[in-house]
């Protein structure tokens, strides 16, 4: 008996302190796949969150740094450019990124640095205990939106992909889910499409990810998976929004 | 023949895996049964019905699902 679907050597043994039924523990699984599928675990450094994956830095068997809130695309720029031969990926959340460090991702993508960003989105900061993010759907509840976002008051929510493929700077930028396998599967596809695009020296990759909070939706693990699916991924489409490499053909 | 193995003291009890993921439907949460964290750890009906696609094994947050064949 072989084992052909396991815990890949990309994570520790440490057990995760997600709650039951959260995205990141997926993302994380196929994040830890891909460096050994890729063989960069040893040169790979990690930056993480601010945030439920705080402690990412237990949970990858690479090297990681932890920076101030937001501040991951403007730490990796200087982490690729002073180790060239180091494949730097952020990993970030939707207040992280979205929230705190909309300067730092938006100039990281208009200079086109050579690195790997892994957006997870949950439309709430989840850790703080579900308040409004600038990611939350209009007329989602949440503990600082009781009566759902009203688009008057809170505005519009930042639909990042779509706001970076604006810019020229990006190559790779995806939007995914980890709501069902199917879904799972073509987010391996995006993150070893970002991943391979960084050892290829090509520029900046982000790969959006919608993720699934059930603590802070106020929701039952499969009903937050089937909420994703029918709910947040009709604001948010997925799709590819920018893929330089087949221009280049 | 695949056989699915669930670490039942690193599974949450999410439900994720059991619903409508696998194929074949053979999937469920323990009824009678906790896991020292106190989830019910999930479980697999039928062993003989898997084809070990590892669908379970994707959906699983943890991952507290290993596959072998």
């Amino acid at each position: 008996m072989k084992m052909i679907f396991g815990r890949p050597l990309g994570l520790t043994e440490t057990l995760q302190r997600y709650c039951p039924g959260c995205g990141h523990g997926i993302v994380h699984r196929i994040i830890g796949e891909l460096l050994v599928k890729l063989d960069i675990r040893e040169r790979t450094i990690g930056i993480a969150p601010v945030g439920c994956s705080v402690f990412a830095d237990e949970y990858f068997n690479c090297d990681m740094i932890q920076p101030p809130h937001g501040r991951g695309p403007a730490i990796a720029t200087g982490l690729k450019r002073t180790r060239p031969e180091c494949i730097v990926f952020s990993y970030q959340g939707d207040g992280d990124l979205a929230a705190m460090g909309t300067a730092e991702i938006i100039h990281a993508a208009a200079r086109s640095e050579n690195i790997t960003v892994i957006f997870i989105n949950n439309a709430i900061f989840g850790m703080t205990g579900g308040q409004m993010a600038p990611t939350t759907l209009p007329g989602m509840k949440s503990t600082t939106s009781v009566k759902g976002r009203d688009i008057g008051k809170q505005g519009f929510p930042i639909k990042v992909c779509e706001m970076l493929a604006s810019l020229d700077g990006p190559y790779y930028l995806e939007r995914c889910a980890v709501d069902t396998p199917r879904n799972v599967i073509r987010t391996e596809k995006a993150l070893k499409t970002a991943f391979a695009n960084q050892i290829s020296n090509k520029g900046f990759s982000m790969v959006e990810i919608l993720s699934m909070c059930p603590t802070g939706w106020g929701q039952t693990p499969v009903q937050a998976k089937k909420w994703l699916g029918e709910v947040m991924a009709e604001y948010y489409p997925l799709g590819v929004f920018r893929d330089l490499s087949k221009e280049e053909k | 023949m695949p056989e699915v193995k669930i670490l039942e003291e690193v599974c949450k009890g999410c439900g994720l895996c059991c619903d409508n993921v696998c194929p074949e439907n053979i999937l469920i949460l323990t009824p009678d049964r906790i896991n020292s964290n106190g989830y019910h750890p999930a479980m697999v009906t039928d062993m003989k019905k898997c084809t070990g696609c590892g669908y379970c094994f994707k959906i699983c947050p943890e991952p507290a699902i290993e596959i072998y064949k």
